[in-house]
């Protein structure tokens, strides 16, 4: 035994006689996951919370959370003896003065960026591929209190330099808390320590950014992983996989060095980013002061979507007896997004409801193999990019020479319109995708290779499928929608109501598929062809 | 009762089973095995001399070296090498493990086996037994007194954070309806506090004012979020007003509260030719012929109008304050 064996050996029996880690290291270390691109989506939003933490403590060295007015002495000589609160004298000292200061803002707000996009990314994942079913509703529900702290926790973030563009960001988030009926002002003077701006709200949010929502964000996101373990991962289909088993790569040593390896080529790539892209220069903007803007005030992406509902709500506001209610505000402020976001977290749950499907489902679905689901998906993303393209309609105007008038009618009409018709078109596709399937199953795949028969004729010569891909295409479950009961025992007629009608239509459009091949036509197919 | 009919009517295609292993060039062929080996290692030397060039960044490129990029124009070359260097550390260590495990580490697919995630029912029994029996030995259904006293002592005592959040703040009294406009406030120009009078502004143009402080008192940003406002001048016979905000106006100067009346945001785009204000925010667009009537957008309120005047030395001067609040909409507001 050589002395690195003895040490080694020596450590392990130190630490497994006082935890017993021994059996459970064992069974981790050849734990299986299954291999698909789409499975590293989510381990880029682990990596980049990772990167938002590590450079985010760095840049709380030097960051001073405090609306002190302060004369600006630094380095960067347009603002020089420009009156501004510390925060942005110090967000100036660390993007000028701090060596490597400027590359870790850049970092930390990149990050931010591709944790946000890799979340929905990973989200949309989940969802065209059922992979949020039984049993993982409760990871899903998660993942979306994840996604809306995410969201809260980016917008806090970029407002606490205290420049011009971000505090006027914090002011229509406290027009919103104004807007609350009864409370709103109370709620408003409490949130900023009296009227707007006041003194206090960059110390505040400092507080909820460090370490609220980051301490609530990392348990979410040790359970969701936890969930991830013990439930084992999905998989998608194939020859071989099934609902019962897990086909993938051991941990060690595959496993870890792929996703430790992942883990820096995603840090790489931020602090590419972070050192040639440019993001929010907010020496540029200047200090905040409610009385000035500056043209064309965007949020980040994330929250785009939001301002673009504000953008296109309709001009309504209710008075009566002495009190005012705002519609224009209420709706696409907190309305709209309290019911976006509710159906988001309960969907796992409609989805049973709708098709009465309450097993435990491991194997993914190809998207098209559920149009109903995709076609629910594609509309609700329609949804959020024409709101998203009415965030950004001022500079869209300016870019495409168009009046934002055009652009605010095209998002009003547009996101009624819109959704449905591309909830329609979905599922056609998805529909026409399975024909496709069906006919490759029964007929082979063409090869583009022309034939002419002894008597003339043309034909093109088609190449029957391997097994293992006319698995992979008739695979898949295909249920009969749920049955109505016109009549129960009694005679007395539609017992279950309403609901159950509409449960009925739902589970029919749920279930509309074009029927898949059986064994029986293949074997059929294939002896006409012999 | 709804149910899933049997789906079994459908007969499957036979699963034909994992597709065999197929060896890689690096699994049979030693050579390329060393090749890849040696790939691995020139990704780790990337990464090494990537954390060379920070450290030379760090210290031999001074802060304020400007080299001119493409794409980028002028950028800060100690930040950029710095950044560079740090990218190429990591993203080579990355690069190389992952080449790594996908060359020369295994690559035979493992079977593993699910088990259901419900657990047996004689361990539901048992857990159900033991709830019950441990609630019976605390004696919780037998002695209510204390369950009542218990439900009363952890009810009241989440009250008492929140009655300490209480000074996060003072109350609004009916500060969201005041702002610093008196009758005879004079305007002053901002920046610079200077006094306006009306031939100071020409036809067709615009100031940003706010309301002139007594010598001693600071203009903080509280009150610039409520007092800011817009003067503009235009042709008095241009005005599209009734007789009562005509006498709100001076020689065709006109002023609105700068804050707009949907958001909060500073309106500060205004367009002389068609005499439309816009809030950059949100694309609000408010009239300034007819009062700020709302043209688009989402606003609901035109701008609150203040009314100015001249005083005896002939500067322009609140004729009174706001008759209305200024800024964002809010439960209490009452017109």
């Amino acid at each position: 035994m050589s002395a690195r064996e003895r040490l080694a050996g020596g450590t392990a029996n130190f630490i497994d006689e006082r935890t017993g880690a021994a059996k459970w290291m064992k069974k981790t270390l050849t734990k299986v996951f299954p291999d698909h691109w789409s499975f590293m989506l989510g381990e880029i939003v682990m990596y980049s919370f990772v990167i938002l933490l590590l450079s985010g403590t760095f840049l709380t060295f030097w960051f001073d959370p405090s609306m002190k007015e302060v004369e600006y002495e630094g380095s960067y000589e347009p603002l020089s003896g420009v009156k501004m609160s510390a925060a942005y004298a110090s967000t100036l000292n660390i993007s000028f003065d701090v060596r490597g200061g400027l590359l870790m803002r850049q970092i930390h707000h990149w990050a931010a960026l591709i944790f946000m996009a890799a979340m929905v990314i990973h989200m949309m994942r989940v969802f065209f591929t059922g992979a949020f079913r039984k049993p993982r509703e409760l990871n899903w529900i998660i993942g979306v209190a994840l996604l809306t702290l995410g969201i809260v926790e980016g917008f806090l973030g970029y407002s606490l330099p205290d420049d011009l563009l971000s505090g006027t960001g914090i002011r229509i988030a406290e027009a919103i808390i104004q807007a609350i009926p009864v409370v709103g002002s109370y709620l408003a003077y409490f949130v900023f320590g009296g009227a707007f701006p006041g003194e206090v709200f960059i110390q505040r949010i400092y507080t909820v950014h460090i370490l609220l929502i980051p301490g609530i964000m990392l348990a979410l996101i040790t359970a969701h992983l936890m969930l991830v373990w013990y439930q084992k991962h999905t998989q998608y289909p194939g020859p071989g996989r099934t609902e019962k088993n897990v086909v993938g790569y051991p941990l060690m040593p595959v496993y870890m060095a792929k996703a430790g390896g992942f883990f820096f080529i995603v840090f790489g790539v931020t602090a590419f980013l972070g050192a040639v892209a440019s993001i929010n220069p907010i020496w540029i903007f200047g200090p905040y002061n409610p009385g000035q803007i500056g043209a064309g005030s965007q949020p980040d992406w994330y929250m785009g979507w939001l301002d673009g509902l504000v953008r296109l709500a309709p001009p309504i506001e209710t008075h009566a007896f002495g009190y005012t209610i705002s519609w224009n505000i209420l709706i696409p402020g907190l309305i709209v997004p309290g019911i976006i976001f509710t159906l988001l977290a309960f969907y796992p749950f409609i989805e049973q409801w709708m098709t009465g499907d309450k097993r435990e489902h491991h194997i993914l679905d190809r998207p098209r193999n559920n149009p109903n689901r995709t076609a629910i998906g594609a509309m609700s993303l329609t949804f959020t990019l024409v709101a998203l393209i009415n965030g950004g309609n001022d500079l869209i105007a300016t870019h495409f020479d168009l009046s934002i008038n055009q652009i605010m009618w095209f998002s009003r009409i547009g996101i009624i319109i819109l959704p449905p018709l591309a909830f329609v078109i979905t599922k056609r596709i998805c529909l026409s995708l399975q024909r496709a399937d069906r006919e490759l199953v029964l007929h082979g795949r063409e090869t583009g290779r022309l034939v002419m028969l002894p008597h003339g004729e043309f034909i093109e010569v088609h190449e029957p499928l391997s097994p293992q891909k006319a698995y992979l295409l008739t695979h898949h479950e295909q249920n009969p929608p749920l049955a109505l009961t016109n009549e129960d025992a009694q005679g007395v007629a539609n017992p279950q109501g309403i609901k159950g009608r509409v449960r009925s239509r739902m589970s029919r459009a749920a279930q509309e598929q074009i029927t898949k091949p059986t064994a029986k036509e293949v074997l059929e197919i294939e002896e006409g062809h012999h | 009762m709804m149910n899933n009919e049997n789906s079994g009517a459908i007969e499957k295609l036979s699963d034909p089973g994992l597709p065999e292993h197929i060896h890689r060039k690096t699994d049979v062929d030693p050579r390329a095995a060393k090749k890849a080996e040696r790939q691995v290692s020139i990704l780790f030397a990337l990464s090494a001399f990537g954390t060379l060039l920070f450290i030379y960044s760090y210290i031999w490129i001074p802060e304020d070296t400007f080299i001119f990029l493409p794409i980028t124009g002028t950028t800060n070359a100690h930040q950029l090498f710095l950044g560079l260097g740090l990218a190429m550390a990591l993203f080579f260590i990355g690069m190389g493990a992952v080449h790594w495990a996908k060359t020369l580490m295994p690559d035979h697919e493992v079977v593993d086996y699910r088990k259901e995630q419900r657990s047996k029912d004689e361990d539901r029994a048992a857990l159900v037994a033991t709830v019950k029996e441990g609630a019976a030995n605390a004696g919780l259904g037998r002695r209510p007194l204390i369950k009542r006293t218990m439900g009363l002592a952890l009810g009241l005592v989440g009250l008492s954070p929140l009655l300490l959040l209480r000074d996060l703040g003072p109350l609004p009294e009916n500060e969201l309806n005041e702002t610093n406009w008196k009758a005879g406030t004079r305007l002053v120009t901002d920046p610079g506090d200077r006094p306006i009078r009306p031939s100071d502004l020409e036809v067709g143009g615009v100031a940003q004012v706010q309301p002139a402080f007594p010598q001693g008192k600071v203009r903080h940003l509280d009150d610039i979020a409520k007092d800011s406002v817009l003067l503009i001048r235009i042709r008095p016979e241009e005005f599209n007003l009734d007789a009562e905000r005509l006498s709100w106006t001076y020689q065709g100067i006109i002023a609105f509260s700068k804050i707009c009346s949907h958001m909060g945001c500073a309106v500060a785009l205004y367009e002389q030719t068609t005499k439309h204000l816009l809030c950059p925010c949100h694309q609000s667009t408010f009239d300034v012929t007819r009062a700020a009537k709302v043209i688009f957008g989402p606003a609901a309120r035109p701008l609150p109008q203040l009314p100015i005047t001249v005083d005896s030395e002939g500067y322009l001067v609140a004729q009174a304050p706001f008759n209305e609040a200024v800024g964002p909409s809010f439960w209490e507001r009452d017109s």
